[in-house]
């Protein structure tokens, strides 16, 4: 099974690098762009997708001061 | 009184705190394989960029066999203290609560910075006068804790180089044994190179130490 | 062997960048056609890159004799003895090229090829300086890019790795633009017996890979030798930009010494330029002894690479060490214990030859000679340009400017204002050796354990050496020493790296024939050996070639880092004075930079007797520990010296400037301005006074010391829009 974790600042902590993409969209020409975040992905081939979410608080994000989400767990590879 | 420095791969400044320590007492290794740690009086968790900061800086070191002794020994309140990655490292591992983040410029900064001592009840801060000059070097040092905290060190008014909130540079736990702190304090012992403020703080905890030596 | 196929009728050695005659060459020495990986190889052997056919026979004008000279040009790195049993092994190299592509990784990348090349010769990399060129940052966006994210790229890199970086230099010129300048300079350390060769040795002894995987990084042009067309969706097989990966590099730098220090190896060699290919076939001509390699046995990052995809890979972090096979055991346990990756590939043969098989099949053999030492090698055919190659600018600063606009002027200027936003992204002080940092002095200072102390600088030109390339770049190489003896150092031996455009057009052949020439008049006069270096060529835009650019790293020793010089004012009452015979002039000088003038006039000669004086007058003054500050009169001439040491200081200084002298006017390398209490400079040109809060020089200006601060502190954050 292929999963995706996405994990992103939680709300209310100051996130430096979702302002500094925020500031540098417009910049280039792209207008109304707001509330820009930046996180990361975690893609990994699981046996037991049920695992995740202990994978997640234990080590993939850090609860105090992350999100994280599983987006994805689909049969099959890549 | 011997101090036991850990290392993991990656590990930059665990010959600058060997070094420093060996000032003041006698200091060895504990590499993060080895479960033994050679009877130290005291942990420090040196700087560096343990596991190339993969994923989080020090949530990989944190799960080191040798972290479940030093966890150990903290929870006996042997007095363990972490410097930069060190910190990373012990708030990941829950020995100290909070988290460092990455610093609000973006950029890694270097620069000797004067830090006010908030609490000069500790191990860490017992032989040590009121500020510091001691130099900071991270990319992710801003402090960020929710709940209440006990303050060790504080940058002066001015001189926080990463935005942590309350100024905040040290931290330690409720027992007092467990002292984080983002600036290097191996890094101000030698004469030769500037300020050696940060020698008082080796020199507290060998004072510690000796007071508690019956334990 | 398999015949390549590729898209265009194009020869396959000239898609390559052969010539019809190296081919031919390539032919007669065969006595066939090549195959596609022998081609391959071949063709980087023979690249600019890598056989160095246009400089080799210019770089042999070079002094490389000297007292202390333990290793010298041709290994990865050359060292000096410093006493006490040590060994100080150092170089400089190049990145331009990957950098302009990729400038963070392509500077990263840099620094991590320097580190390796200084721990391959056994010594544990200790520091790093960089000298970096980029366009004007005033009127370009992507020069602003580039500088920003190179230095955060060499940061980065040395940062992780627990290396400081303790010096450097960066200069923005417009014809830079194109062609950015990224030159990183590796110091380390080593006990004289655990220094090692590159030379294999041994038939049956075991090559071992180690560090990192193989992937497609950097395979560039060879790639027209794929056996498939790349079609839209072969994303994956395109060749990729290097990545390093500093964590990788620390454990194979441990690992590595640990392997040394137990004498576990024959020999070690890194893997840069032309991977596997040129490291295996420069130890086994070193070495006088044959190579096989089974290219199947690379442990890859990537499935279905081709052999020559797999001889060529610029891939990151890894070495190649020849080990004795009953030391093998211990070898693999000392690479497991630092997580380092070691996988056997080959042996050392008696055949002479290099041979590359894939799966028990041949498919390359090529005497190692033809390698690595018969690449023909070009006699330049210098000339004088016959028309001005560099353009003046628009002027900054009006003509008829007042002394004190034009101080606040060049302070403010790029090539002057203060790098302390740089250098704060890089930390200084890791491994607890250094005495020295940035802006404290005019060299880096390390001390050795119970040696004394090491100092290094990092210096190159491109303004003055366009003016005058023969005198420019003797005055390059006096200045780096000059920069030495102001800590109190004293030379003990060079590295260079050659900057220039395309050899082949007989302004530039010229420019590098006369600058080398200065060179050597230099290190002949000072007695400084060169023990190695790098060139970069081909650095052109349709606009032209980059300035000539010699940059420059020295290495001194100085017996009592506590006396190490300061470069500040310190106490109020201090004498300052003025030392060597300093005849300033305002040919290719930044004043003239800014009233627009483009490089051009003579430099006037220099006495290089009296420089040598003069150095040895200053490192003896501050060697004597008399001295409260010393400080070499560089870009600005004497004036921004001066607001130098007053900045430096915190204090400001009195002074009556030698009639006549102009303020203005650049002697680099030549002249000192040094402060220490009066009986101290007895004997000297006492100029002025150290106290209070303005500078003062009489009859020219007077500017508080507060408003030098604020021209100086924020004149390339302003340029940078860089805010805290």
């Amino acid at each position: 099974m292929r999963a995706r974790v996405l994990v992103r600042p939680k709300t209310g902590i100051l996130d430096p690098q979702g302002q500094a993409v925020e500031r540098a969209l417009p910049a280039l020409g792209f207008d109304g762009v707001a509330n820009v975040h930046v996180g990361r992905l975690i893609e990994l081939d699981v046996d037991d997708p049920a695992q995740l979410p202990a994978m997640c608080e234990r080590l993939l994000a850090n609860p105090l001061i992350e999100d994280y989400e599983i987006v994805e767990a689909v049969q099959g590879h890549g | 009184m011997r101090f036991g420095v850990v290392r993991f791969p990656g590990s930059c400044d665990d010959v600058d705190a060997l070094l420093a320590a060996g000032r003041v007492g006698d200091a060895v290794f504990l590499w993060h394989r080895d479960r033994d740690l050679q009877g130290v009086d005291a942990v420090l968790i040196p700087g560096g960029f343990s596991y190339g900061d993969y994923l989080r800086a020090g949530a990989i070191a944190r799960f080191a066999p040798v972290m479940e002794e030093v966890t150990e020994f903290a929870r006996a309140g042997g007095p363990v203290l972490g410097i930069c990655n060190g910190f990373q490292v012990l708030c990941e591992a829950g020995l100290l609560p909070g988290a460092l983040l990455p610093n609000t410029s973006l950029r890694f900064v270097f620069r000797q910075v004067r830090l006010q001592v908030a609490d000069p009840d500790t191990p860490f801060t017992c032989a040590c006068p009121s500020v510091l000059s001691i130099p900071v070097k991270h990319t992710t040092g801003r402090y960020h804790c929710p709940d209440p905290v006990r303050v060790v060190l504080r940058y002066a008014p001015g001189e926080n180089p990463n935005g942590s909130q309350d100024d905040i540079a040290g931290v330690c736990n409720e027992a007092g044994n467990v002292l984080g702190l983002m600036p290097h304090p191996e890094h101000a012992v030698d004469p030769l190179s500037g300020s050696v403020d940060g020698l008082c703080m080796f020199e507290s905890i060998r004072a510690h130490v000796g007071r508690h030596a019956a334990v | 062997m398999s015949a390549a196929t590729q898209p265009s009728s194009e020869p396959r050695h000239r898609a390559l960048g052969l010539t019809d005659a190296e081919y031919d060459l390539i032919l007669a020495a065969l006595g066939r056609e090549p195959s596609g990986v022998e081609l391959a190889m071949l063709s980087l052997m023979w690249s600019e890159h890598c056989a160095y056919k246009h400089s080799k026979k210019l770089l042999r004008r070079l002094p490389t004799d000297g007292p202390h000279v333990l290793v010298g040009p041709g290994e990865n790195a050359g060292a000096v003895d410093v006493g006490g049993g040590l060994a100080v092994a150092f170089k400089v190299e190049s990145h331009n090229h990957p950098s302009a592509v990729e400038p963070f990784q392509g500077a990263a990348t840099g620094v991590g090829g320097i580190l390796r090349d200084v721990f391959a010769v056994g010594a544990r990399p200790i520091a790093v300086l960089d000298s970096l060129r980029f366009g004007e940052v005033a009127g370009s966006e992507r020069s602003r890019y580039l500088l920003e994210r190179a230095v955060a790229g060499i940061g980065h890199y040395g940062n992780s790795i627990g290396v400081p970086t303790v010096g450097g230099e960066i200069y923005f010129e417009p014809s830079y633009e194109q062609n950015c300048l990224i030159n990183a300079m590796c110091v380390g350390l080593a006990p004289c017996d655990r220094l090692i060769r590159s030379a294999a040795a041994g038939e049956g002894n075991v090559l071992l890979l180690l560090g990192a995987l193989t992937g497609r990084d950097g395979i560039g042009g060879a790639s027209v030798l794929a056996s498939a067309e790349l079609g839209d969706g072969d994303e994956a097989k395109r060749p990729s930009v290097q990545i390093g990966d500093p964590f990788a590099e620390k454990k194979l730098l441990e690992c590595c010494l640990e392997l040394l220090d137990r004498a576990l190896l024959v020999s070690l060699q890194d893997l840069g330029a032309a991977g596997l290919t040129s490291a295996a076939s420069e130890m086994a001509s070193k070495g006088g002894v044959g190579i096989d390699i089974d290219a199947s046995g690379v442990p890859l990052r990537e499935p279905g690479m081709e052999p020559f995809e797999i001889m060529v890979s610029e891939s990151q972090e890894r070495m190649l060490c020849v080990v004795e096979p009953e030391r093998m055991a211990d070898v693999l346990g000392v690479c497991e214990h630092w997580e380092t990756l070691a996988t056997p590939i080959g042996q050392i043969t008696d055949t002479g030859l290099f041979r590359v098989l894939n799966a028990g099949e041949l498919v390359a053999e090529l005497p190692v000679g033809l390698l690595v030492d018969e690449c023909p090698l070009y006699e330049l055919a210098p000339a004088p340009p016959t028309s001005p190659l560099y353009p003046g600018a628009e002027p900054q600063l009006p003509a008829g400017a007042v002394a004190s606009e034009t101080l606040l002027a060049l302070l403010r200027s790029a090539n002057i204002a203060s790098r302390r936003a740089v250098f704060e992204q890089y930390d200084p002080v890791v491994q607890s050796r250094t005495v020295r940092r940035p802006e404290q002095a005019d060299a880096a200072v390390l001390a050795l354990e119970g040696a004394g102390a090491i100092a290094v600088s990092i210096d190159g030109n491109g303004r003055r050496v366009a003016c005058d390339p023969r005198a420019g770049a003797a005055e390059v190489v006096y200045e780096c020493a000059a920069n030495l003896a102001c800590v109190g150092a004293e030379p003990l031996g060079m590295t260079n790296c050659l900057n220039f455009g395309n050899p082949e057009k007989p302004h530039v052949a010229w420019q590098l024939t006369e600058a080398v020439e200065g060179l050597r008049d230099a290190c002949e006069a000072l007695g400084v050996p060169v023990v190695g270096g790098n060139v970069s060529l081909y650095n052109e835009s349709p606009d032209g070639p980059i300035l000539p650019t010699p940059v420059v790293g020295m290495v001194g020793r100085l017996p009592e880092p506590s006396r190490a010089g300061r470069l500040g004012f310190v106490h109020a009452g201090d004498a300052i004075a003025l030392v060597g015979r300093f005849c300033p002039s305002r040919a290719g000088s930044e004043l003239a930079k800014l009233l627009g003038d483009a490089p051009a006039g003579r430099l006037p000669a220099k006495n290089a007797e009296a420089i040598g004086d003069a150095h040895d007058r200053v490192r003896s003054l501050v060697r004597s520990g008399a001295l409260s500050s010393a400080h070499d009169i560089a870009e600005g001439g004497i004036v921004v010296a001066l607001a130098e040491c007053c900045l430096a200081g915190g204090v400001g200084a009195r002074v009556h400037l030698p009639d006549g002298l102009d303020p203005f006017g650049e002697d680099l390398g030549t002249a000192f301005v040094v402060s220490g209490p009066p009986p101290a400079l007895t004997g000297c040109q006492v100029i002025g006074r150290v106290g209070g809060d303005t500078l003062e020089i009489e009859g020219l200006l007077s500017v508080e010391v507060r408003d030098l601060a604020d021209a100086h502190a924020r004149g390339l954050d302003q340029l940078l829009a860089w805010d805290e």
